[in-house]
């Protein structure tokens, strides 16, 4: 039942879905899938926190995990209600027409 | 033990292919379809890692509750794809790529490399993974953060209410 997988397979496998999360980030212009591409990054961090704090036999890494899908949570509460409210002030929701603190 | 490999080479390829889906999908309900499988897909192999509760409350918080307020934005302000945008940034777009691609790769390269970083690396010892260990832990060394985090979504809703309200009082 135990696995004998490496740590260093878990911890590639999430650092890979980090980078594809931050590609996401830095690449696309809708707000809600730049949201959607944050929560990629944050999991990869969450499967990197469980895979050490299953080869260490520890459980602070588990409460951690714990914590940040809290703070997700919140991020996605209040994100969306911010594109809510640009979509309504500005009716769109990419980032690129929304210029107004550029110089 | 080949077992645990295959589930393992099986989910992280489908986790990898769903979420390049979610970050490339045209439109956002697609993106957001693709995430959800994703979130399925890193519960499982949260279970390969003997993390029980964590994998439950990966797919009820992200695959229920967040998932289903980002469907719900998506549905209600009715947007189309990416592709009527005029395209005056690809240069941008490319420099984004390419710097997350550094990135990514020299994360990739120290992870792989961590065991010549790490003193004492650690060889697979899962002891405490049920929920009563969890709470435990939880409250009692963590009881602070935890009621920490109370507020914090107290004050996420409060803040998503004032954000979405029309005119406030």
């Amino acid at each position: 039942m135990f696995t004998n997988i490496p740590l260093e397979y878990y911890l590639g496998l999430s650092a890979v879905l980090f980078a594809i999360g931050a590609v996401g980030v830095l690449t696309r212009r809708n707000a809600i899938v730049i949201l959607m591409s944050i929560e990629v990054m944050l999991n990869a961090v969450n499967l990197t926190f469980i895979s050490f704090a299953s080869y260490f036999g520890d459980t602070v890494g588990q409460i951690f995990v714990f914590f940040v899908m809290a703070v997700a949570a919140a991020e996605a509460a209040v994100g969306l209600a911010i594109v809510l409210a640009l979509y309504r002030n500005k009716q769109t929701v990419f980032v690129d027409e929304v210029n107004l603190l550029k110089w | 033990m080949s077992l645990t490999y295959f589930f393992f080479a099986l989910l992280s390829i489908l986790a990898i292919a769903s979420a390049i889906v979610t970050i490339s999908a045209k439109h956002p309900i697609r993106s957001a379809m693709a995430l959800v499988f994703h979130f399925f897909m890193l519960a499982g192999l949260y279970l390969t890692l003997q993390a029980q509760f964590v994998a439950v409350m990966q797919i009820i918080v992200y695959a229920g509750a967040i998932m289903v307020l980002v469907v719900f934005v998506v549905m209600l302000l009715n947007l189309g794809d990416e592709a009527t945008l005029a395209n005056k940034y690809q240069v941008r777009q490319l420099a984004g790529i390419v710097l997350a691609g550094v990135f990514g790769l020299s994360l990739v390269y120290s992870m792989l490399n961590l065991r010549n970083m790490l003193n004492e690396f650690p060889t697979h010892t899962v002891e405490f993974t049920t929920v009563q260990a969890i709470g435990n832990t939880l409250y009692t060394n963590y009881f602070v953060q935890f009621e920490a985090i109370g507020i914090l979504l107290t004050a996420a809703i409060v803040g998503a209410v004032m954000l979405a309200k029309r005119k406030i009082m």
